[in-house]
This record gives structure tokens, sequence and C-alpha cells, in this order.
């Protein structure tokens, strides 16, 4: 009578009694689909203050313990709000399809 | 079960009590505004141990109610006339979102010009969105149906709102005996509401009310009108068992009165069918065969009920306290809608009248019965609608 | 103010989710939430907040959001606070998270009402300073001369003086916070947290589309705005005020960098510096920065 919320229904039969969603990762699919700018960290250079971290607006950089920056691609819709607040500009934003190790 | 002499709003703030309601938002606005004064005070004095939101605003009355009952509290609310109106946005939300909230809608004329008597245009309005709707014709049944609204909305087949109407002053300041019963005696019938498929809880979070695109819109609005369909076979169980426990019944959907053998049957909402009763029994007298089928509930609409009253009568007269501006009175369009997939074809005769609060007496409901019968005799279906006692 | 190390790593805003690129108000969520550490219910009017959730069935927060209608934020959070009362569940934050729109024009009332009941919840305002979610019409944040798609020339009229008017509701929380410093926010939330009654938080952040700069200058126009005098960083605790750090030094007229700055990095202000530089609508822009001080300052310091 009264169903759960199922995050792909096929019918009526799977929808619950009214429109309440769950959270998961990729709500709008894998928005990395949107950049036509790809950030690349220069690891060398990077001091790990972790002020990417801080202001990406997409929450898709993740740290390890040390502060080591990861930026996950499959979601990072390109803004280019992390190389514009790093400290040491070691994060470039490369277009997209002219990165060389991508294409190579 | 005890028995005191109050009016209709202060009744429905006992039932507030009695039904153990944990969240009221209201704004005053005569006539319902005794119903919100008086659950101050219970609350106040302790006897109400809920939680009282003096909102500044009906809008906000609503959506205060629309917030406790994501959160799974038992919500209640009353307003009348241009308070319903506020609420607007509120009310479709609540039935979007599939909230039980119980409104008491102390029914009164739309402005302008002011005038604070019983007019049935405010809910009315509303009988498209999806709220149940009642209408009562004593205090004694406005207290019990309350407590029986929360029962019907709270069922998982209905979770829809529901609006229990009365008549403004008639009703609401008038004082009358009735029943009431204490919240432990309650408790059999009514248990804590548990909120069946979502809550606003940090345990489990969900988001309610995000974007659906048309794929799936039109599925949730299906699952709003079954809810709403559903609760007249619900309200059949949930009447059932009141009367078990409690021995109160006050008739199902339309109450009706003397028409077993009856050719024309009145129909009508709120306290005019009460004194209907009156004028059929004259009526019978007199030597006629004629009934009243006193309208309780108009959403859902009791189709089976009409048509099985339909197939035994040959005329409906139909009143209506209320207009559809241009097309006549809303229930009687309704009834008419109702017959006209069937094979009967009784003669429905639509009246209008008791408009801002003029008098429906005995004589008023006996000519509109005897202009029906007056149709029946000569065949003669008239005009589409005749507005009664109009000057 | 807590060092970026010492931060939540746990995320409450999902990655995938359906804002624009370059979103700040993104970014005020993330923290904000780091600091609720989840044991919050949102509730969200119509705005940009609404959208990026995403679309049913799935959300891109996680953590429980009541969507509401545009005026209705402040009394839906209400009924929420008075359920959670009646249960019993009191550690529990109640927040709205509101645009401009839905705040300073079509919320206020349900606003004002709230704040006047001593209702328990947090009131959060994020500002850009037009209907975003609409397609960026004028609202009553928008700034004298922003262009929008309801004041093509300009708007003629400066915005409404939010802060005092809520201030005057005399909240026992009250602060301004900005998405150019995410760490004073983080602590602003932190602190929220732990008062009771009626709080607001009023944030300041840029929108790429309806301001019309290059998606990744969110943070530098938003440390532009301070920096120019333009926003003022504060704090209230019932009546004690402080004067935030990043503001602190622009109290000195002479230590602000001149409008223009914030102004010209902005299409929504390009008809003042072309074709023709428009003069005495920079001044007019740039004497109002010293009002709003002086009448911070004399009224709420």
């Amino acid at each position: 009578m009264v169903n759960e919320v199922n995050i792909d229904p096929k019918s009526r039969a799977d929808m619950p009694t009214t429109s309440y969603s769950k959270p998961v990762i990729g709500a709008t699919g894998k928005t990395g689909s949107w950049r036509t700018f790809t950030p690349k960290i220069d690891y060398d250079e990077c001091s790990r203050c972790r002020t990417c971290w801080l202001h990406c607006p997409e929450a898709v950089i993740t740290l390890d313990e040390d502060g080591t920056p990861h930026i996950d691609l499959d979601y990072c819709k390109g803004c280019g709000c992390c190389a514009e607040v790093c400290p040491k500009k070691c994060i470039a934003m490369i277009r997209v399809g002219f990165d060389e190790e991508e294409s190579a | 079960m005890k028995t005191e002499l109050m009016s209709a709003n202060y009744a429905a703030a006992r039932a507030v009590m009695s039904a153990r309601v944990e969240v009221v938002p209201a704004y005053p606005i005569t006539p319902a505004t005794t119903i919100p004064e008086q659950i101050a005070l219970l609350n106040e004095t302790g006897q109400w141990p809920g939680q009282f939101i003096r909102v500044e605003s009906e809008h906000s009355a609503m959506f205060a109610c629309i917030g406790a009952s994501s959160t799974g509290a038992r919500t209640f609310t009353a307003t009348s006339s241009n308070g319903l109106l506020l609420m607007d946005e509120g009310l479709h939300w609540a039935t979007a979102a599939r909230l039980p909230i119980v409104l008491a809608n102390i029914n009164r004329s739309i402005s302008p010009s002011w005038n604070i008597h019983v007019t049935h245009d405010d809910s009315m309005s509303k009988a498209t969105s999806g709220w149940i709707q009642f209408y009562v014709s004593s205090v004694d049944e406005f207290y019990h149906t309350i407590i029986q609204a929360f029962k019907l909305a709270e069922d998982e087949r209905v979770l829809m709102p529901v609006m229990v109407n009365a008549d403004g002053f008639v009703l609401s300041h008038t004082l009358s005996t009735y029943d009431y019963l204490e919240p432990e005696e309650v408790d059999k019938f009514l248990p804590p509401y548990k909120p069946p498929h979502w809550v606003m809880d940090p345990e489990n979070p969900v988001s309610h009310g995000n974007i659906v695109f048309p794929e799936h819109y039109q599925e949730f609005r299906y699952a709003m009108h079954e809810g709403t369909h559903n609760a007249m076979k619900v309200y059949e169980e949930v009447e059932r068992e009141y009367k078990k426990l409690f021995g109160k019944y006050f008739g199902g959907p339309i109450d009706c009165y003397k028409c077993d053998d009856a050719e024309v049957v009145f129909t009508s909402q709120g306290s005019v069918a009460a004194e209907a009763k009156d004028a059929i029994d004259e009526l019978r007298e007199e030597g006629y065969k004629v009934g009243n089928a006193r309208m309780r509930m108009i959403r859902p609409f009791p189709v089976d009920r009409i048509r099985e009253l339909g197939s035994r009568v040959k005329g409906f007269a139909s009143l209506d306290r209320s207009v559809s501006y241009g097309y006549g009175g809303p229930v009687a369009n309704d009834i008419r809608a109702t017959m006209y997939n069937t094979k009967h074809r009784p003669i429905i005769k639509s009246y209008i009248g008791g408009l801002g609060g003029r008098d429906m007496t005995v004589p008023d409901i006996k000519e509109v019965i005897l202009d029906t019968v007056k149709a029946v005799e000569t065949g003669e279906t008239g005009p589409e609608e005749t507005w009664h006692d109009l000057r | 103010m807590v060092a970026t190390k010492d931060m939540p790593l746990k995320e409450y805003v999902l990655k995938g989710n359906a804002a624009c690129a370059g979103c700040q108000d993104m970014v005020a969520l993330r923290h904000a939430h780091k600091a609720l550490e989840g044991n919050v219910i949102q509730v969200v009017p119509a705005c940009c907040t609404s959208v990026v959730q995403g679309l049913w069935p799935k959300s891109g927060l996680g953590i429980p959001v009541l969507n509401t209608a545009f005026p209705a934020a402040a009394a839906t959070a209400s009924g929420v606070r008075a359920a959670l009362a009646a249960k019993g569940k009191d550690d529990t934050t109640v927040m709205v998270w509101a645009g401009d729109g839905g705040t300073f024009d079509i919320g206020i009332q349900a606003l004002s009402g709230a704040f006047e009941r001593r209702t328990d919840f947090l009131y959060v305002c994020y500002n850009n300073q037009v209907y975003s979610n609409t397609g960026t019409q004028r609202s009553g944040g928008t700034p004298l001369h922003a262009k929008t798609t309801t004041t093509w020339l300009g708007k003629k009229e400066p915005e409404k003086l939010l802060d005092f008017i809520v201030a005057m509701h005399e909240p026992v929380y009250q602060a301004t916070a900005n998405t150019a410093y995410p760490r004073d926010l983080y602590d602003k939330f932190l602190k929220a947290k732990e008062i009771r009654g009626p709080k607001f938080i009023h944030i300041f952040l840029p929108c790429p589309q309806a301001w019309n700069y290059p998606v990744e200058k969110g943070v530098e126009l938003g440390k532009l705005a301070v920096e120019t005098g333009y926003w003022i960083q504060w704090e209230r605790v019932g009546t004690e005020f402080t004067l935030g750090r990043q503001s602190k030094r622009f109290q000195d007229p002479e230590k602000r960098k001149p409008i223009e700055e914030f102004l010209k990095m902005q299409g929504r202000f390009s008809h003042l510096f072309r074709p023709e530089r428009q003069d005495a609508k920079i001044q007019e822009l740039q004497d109002y920065v010293q009002y709003r001080w002086d009448l911070l300052m004399k009224t709420l310091a």
C-alpha cells in the first residue's frame, strides 16, 4: 500500500505515496561531463594546504590524511575555483581534449 | 462519555484535547476565532499538553501544519472564509505531500462585502483540491467527526487531509448539549499517529518535494486521487468502529431521513439539513412522499449512494448555500453529473439560497421541496437553477 | 577561527548534484552542514537550493530537507520545531535555507512572525541579490544600478537593509558571512547551533549566472565585496556586537579599495563603464558604502 522510494521506478507500483527522495551521489548523473576545463594538480608543487578542498563548491575533492587532495573527475564540473584559490598556483585548468597524458 | 453544554467551536477545542493532537497552529478569524482562543486557554492551563503556535497569518498556519505533520506530529487548525482562501497554497501543498492534517472550517461568506455569516463558498471553492470534506449539522456531530477525521486521514490507504465544515454562528456560536470523550477513551479508537511513508528525521534523511518531471508527476497525482477516493470506503470502517466503541453514528456520507419510499428528496449541506427534518415531517403530514438526504461528505463524492437513491426517486431538490458563479449550485451539479451515466433520470432541481447567513426556515425549505414536487408532477424541469427568496 | 585541517571531512553536499558550476551556495551549504554535523532539519522555500538537489527520487543533499512554498519557510520551520518539541527531540537544529527573494520579499512576513514568536530556529538567507532561480529578476536585495531581467537598464532603488529589519526582531544570534571566507562561516554555524532561540545568518554569495562574471572568480569577488567595504562581516550575540576580523581594517575608508574594483568584474554593472563611464552612478554606489557603515556602527554596534 505505502511504497518505499525506489531509485529507479519502472511503473506506478514502484513509486512511493508521495515524492520524497533519498540522498545519493550523482543525483544529476556524472556531472563531470559538464566540464570544458579539467583541473590538474601538480603534486610536486602542492603544499597540502587544503585551500582547494575548502573552496570547492562541488565537494569533489577528497583529502588524504596528510592533506593531499584528489579530485573526482567523474563529478567535477570544472568551475576552476580550486585553481583560482590555490596559493601555490599549482592547479592547471586544461581544456578537455588538450591534456597530453589523457590523450596518450 | 460525558455531556456538556457548549458551542461547536468550544467542542472543536475539546476534540483537539480528546484526540491528543500534538500541534495546533492557528490564526484568529471570525467566526472560527473562539476555537484558537479556547485551545490557547486549554494549553496555558495545562489541560492540553500540545504545542500551540500563534502564527501571524492563515498562510503561515497551514504551512506550520505542514511542517509539523511532515515531522510526524498529529496536527490541527481552524479557520473561516478569507482565512481558508489565504491558506490556499498550503491546502494544495498538504494534499500533494499526503499529510493527514485536520482542519475545522467554520463556513463564512467571502468578502467583499464584509459578511461574517454562513455561505459555503469558502470550502466549496476547495472541492477540487483533494481535501476530504464533511459538512455537519450539530455540535455533537462536529466534535465526533473531528475525532473520526484523524482516523480517516491517517489511514495509510487515505493519507489525505480532512476538512470538517460547520456553519458560522448557527453552529459555531450556538450552545448545545453534546457528548464528549476523555483522551483515554479515544485512545482505544485512535492510536498515536505514525507516519507510514516519510518523515523529517536526521536519523534517516530524505528530501521531500524536490523536482518531479512529467514522466512521474501524473502518477503522484493519481495516487492523491486514489487516496481521496479510498476515503469513502475507509470512512465506512471508521464509522462502524466508532459506533461499536462509543455508540455514535451520524449516517455515513449521506444521512437519509424518510427516504425509503420518498418520491422527492431534499439534499443540502450543514445546518439547513437539520432544519429540513422538520420540513419533511410537516410535508409528510400533508401527504407528500418526501425525504431528507443530508450530504455529510462531498469529497470524495458519494457517487454510489446518490445513484442508489436516484434509482428510487423521481426528483432531487438540491439546495446549495453556495454558487459556482456562472454555473449554478456546486453540489447540485455533482448530483446531476453522477446521475447522467445511469439509466435513471430523476428531475434534479438546483436551488441556491441562504447566502450571507440569510435564514432558511422550515417554510423556505418546504417551498423549495414543493417546487420540485410540482416539477415532477408536470414533467417541466424549469430553469437551470432557482435562486430561492431572491428579492 | 577554525584551522582548515580541523574541519570535518564528512560531506553533506553530495557530488553530482544539479548546482551550476562554481555555485557559491554549495560552498555555504557544505560548511554550514559540516558545522551542524547532520543533526538538522532543513526547510527550503522556492529558490536555487530547491533545484540543486536534483530530480526525484534522488537528492544531492545528505540531510533531511523539507521543500516548502516561497512565502512559507519560517512558518514551515515553526511547525517542524513544534513537532520536535512535542516529541521531546530538542537537540535537532531547525534551519531555514532561503534565498534573498524568499527572505527580503515574499517570505518576510513569515520570517517576522517566527522571530516575534521567539521560535528556536536558525534562519539562513543566502543572498545573491537576485531571483536567480527564475532567471535573474530583481529582488528587494538587488543593489542600486544592477541590471536584471526586470531592470534592464539598471535598478533604480538600493537594496532593502534587511539586517536592520531582522535586528529589530532582537534575535539571540545574528551574523553576516561570506562564502569567500568558509572557515569564518563554519565558525558562525558552530556558534549558532549552541544557542537556543531565533537566529539569523545572512550569507553574501556571488552568482556567476546573475552577476555575469567568470565562474572561477566567486572567491575573488566575495573578497572584493569585503575589501571595498561593500559587504561588512559582523556578528551579534544578543546585543553584543563584534566587527568581523575580515572587515575590521575596512572600517577606515582610506583602507578600502574603490567600489569600482568590485563593480567592473561584473556584467550586471557593465553599463556603468561602457559605452561611457557613468561617474555619477559609480559615485552613488561608492557613497552608499559609507552610508551603510555609518548606519551599522551607529545602530547595531
